[in-house]
């Protein structure tokens, strides 16, 4: 152990001008100071709780002195077997298992589940339940992007933010209880459409909403964008070039700001989103800074898609005139024959899908989500795969990471925006 | 025509899966990333399919994209469970593949050749019970939760490091004696009895 410690003669001549002692390490015997300290490397075990690893994530971390060397993630400590428990459940029972892979977004999974299947057993559905699912997609990206927001503020050390960002995500999160009764765990979508219409006065209160949150953004903007600090923490930082980010299959906001235009929702567009006017914002550099002004500037963008998307919305049925997919209403269900038999036999045997597979990619908060479904003419799929893309974002964390500083390395797994339900599902 | 191909289908989404021998899988994709026209220099998602009729072959799915043309291609290869689960490994094409083979091979006990880090990722390195997105794996493990507790209270802390990480920081000399020993031999989280 004696090679590790080093006696540091220290330049006391005395104080400074503002009267504090002066400690400048100088050179012993000519070598500058920390040589000696090269060469033995510390081995730091980050995690799996631990607040700035943003979930059960651990990292075992090799240091020279502060220089990550070598940075292996160990995944799995949040592993719930999502995918094996979809093969022994119907398409519609795997939408409450979809809120709780990417728990901070949760209705956008719950839609891009649904349009897989949809997609599977060729469900063309109605134009009001398209709006909605949008409206509610969007919701979820701006509540995903506030707490990535918030918790990356306060892991560089600016706490107001975070205030401010989980504030407007509350008033998201209410408008979800309102339409679904759960915050959280929504299950917004069944096969063919929604569990429930939106309520009387969702529509004024998320107007409100849409009208009042890009004044806070604003704030968040000019509190961090020109901030000597966070611009400090952040500039330079987790550098991916374009080339390395497509090779390293990333996707969302890390892809973009690399500088990489793919938004599924412009190239391979789903639910009606070629007929809304939006930006897709493109970093430059690659490094955190970008990826922050990616998602602040989505934010904006998914407030101007939901206004759109209210001024449209039309009436009519949200569900699917279909009464082998969708439950008949409980009261005809009890007087009817044929509603009971239907109701029946989607209880008791579920829906059927065709025999084939479905892929269906959507731009969730966190990068493409896809869900793809392969069936075997049964009422339960014999293989549901999430397309995770946080996992898959997470994997290029190693590259960005080495070369830089411990303290960079928390800046760096921040702005991969992980959430462990989905990366270890 | 793609070179090597074996059949063709069309999935129920309209996109094209194209069926591919198992020993020429390498060059196939090399040829789909690097021949103009091809380009695609994007791998969406890799994962496997094993179906509920045990006859049919185990398949190995990549999702391939093409940035620059926007179209993407669905590559499948099949395997024979009583054979040999193996593939070449795609890692050196799109490094996008490092963790989604591991998770493949982790799930479903197809080993990727050529991978330079397959290990489990989801699953504990030292997991016993088997592939869990096997059709041959019960839902609830092959376990009892009784024995399930039991294993993750008495598994040595050793295990929760691999061999790898222990090998840094000299870390190797400040170990107890037992545990060198049982390192030494490869006992890795061994439960007791």
């Amino acid at each position: 152990m004696s090679s590790r410690t080093i006696e540091l003669e220290l330049a006391t001549p005395g104080l400074d001008a503002q009267g504090r002692p002066v400690r400048v390490p100088l050179p012993a015997d000519g070598q500058p100071v920390g040589s000696e300290l090269g060469g033995e490397h510390l081995l730091l075990n980050m995690g799996p709780q631990h607040p700035a690893t943003h979930g059960v994530l651990r990292l075992v971390v090799e240091l020279d002195g502060e220089t990550v060397v070598r940075c292996i993630p160990h995944l799995g400590y949040l592993h719930s077997g999502f995918e094996k428990l979809g093969e022994y459940r119907h398409y519609n029972q795997i939408v409450p298992l979809t809120d709780r892979t990417d728990y901070l977004s949760p209705m956008a999974n719950n839609v891009g589940m649904a349009l897989a299947a949809e997609k599977l057993m060729g469900i063309e559905i109605t134009p009001r339940c398209t709006v909605l699912r949008v409206i509610a997609c969007e919701m979820s990206r701006i509540i995903s992007h506030m707490v990535w927001l918030g918790t990356t503020s306060i892991d560089l050390g600016a706490f107001t933010p975070f205030l401010w960002a989980f504030q407007e995500r509350e008033r998201i999160y209410n408008l979800q209880e309102m339409w679904t009764g759960a915050r959280l765990t929504t299950s917004l979508t069944r096969v063919g459409g929604l569990m429930a219409d939106i309520p009387d006065g969702f529509v004024e209160r998320l107007r409100e909403f849409t009208r009042t949150f890009p004044k806070t953004l604003e704030e968040i903007d000019r509190v961090l964008t020109r901030n000597a600090v966070w611009a400090g923490r952040t500039q330079g930082v987790g550098v991916l070039t374009a080339a390395e980010a497509i090779n390293y299959s990333l996707s969302g906001p890390m892809l973009r700001a690399s500088g990489v235009p793919y938004d599924v929702r412009k190239d391979k567009p789903y639910l009606g989103y070629e007929t809304y006017d939006f930006e897709v914002p493109v970093g430059e550099h690659g490094d955190v800074y970008d990826r922050y002004l990616v998602r602040l500037e989505e934010c904006h963008q998914a407030n101007r898609i939901l206004q759109q998307a209210l001024a449209r919305l039309p009436d009519g049925p949200i569900n699917v005139d279909d009464p082998r997919v969708i439950l008949p209403p409980k009261s005809r269900a009890m007087s009817d024959m044929e509603a009971m038999i239907f109701h029946f036999k989607q209880v008791m045997e579920g829906v059927k899908a065709p025999v084939g597979e479905a892929y269906v990619g959507i731009e969730n908060p966190k990068g493409e989500l896809g869900n793809y479904f392969v069936s075997d003419g049964t009422a339960k799929p014999v293989r549901w795969r999430i397309r995770p893309p946080s996992f898959i974002n997470l994997s290029a964390l190693p590259k960005m990471a080495e070369g830089h500083l411990l303290s960079d390395l928390v800046a760096i797994n921040a702005s991969v925006d992980i959430v462990m339900g989905e990366v270890d599902r | 025509m793609i070179p090597g191909a074996l059949r063709e289908e069309v999935a129920r989404d309209g996109e094209t899966i194209v069926f591919v021998a198992r020993d020429r899988l390498l060059e196939v994709m090399t040829w789909l990333k690097e021949t103009p026209g091809q380009q695609f220099d994007y791998l969406v998602d890799v994962t496997a399919v094993e179906f509920r009729d045990r006859e049919r072959p185990l398949q190995v799915v990549y999702f391939l994209r093409s940035l620059t043309r926007r179209a993407d291609l669905r590559v499948k290869v099949e395997l024979d469970a009583a054979g040999d689960l193996a593939v070449d490994s795609v890692w050196g094409l799109w490094r996008g593949a490092d963790w989604l083979e591991r998770e493949v091979f982790d799930m479903f006990g197809i080993t990727f050749r050529g991978h330079p880090d397959l290990r489990r990722i989801l699953m504990w390195e030292t997991y016993a019970e088997g592939f869990p997105l096997r059709k041959d794996f019960p839902l609830r493990g092959r376990f009892s939760r009784a024995e399930q507790v039991r294993q993750a209270l008495n598994a040595n802390p050793e295990a929760h490091y691999s061999l790898d990480e222990l090998s840094i920081a000299d870390a190797w000399g400040d170990l107890p004696d037992d545990m060198r020993e049982r390192l030494k031999r490869g006992e890795r989280g061994v439960v007791p009895e």
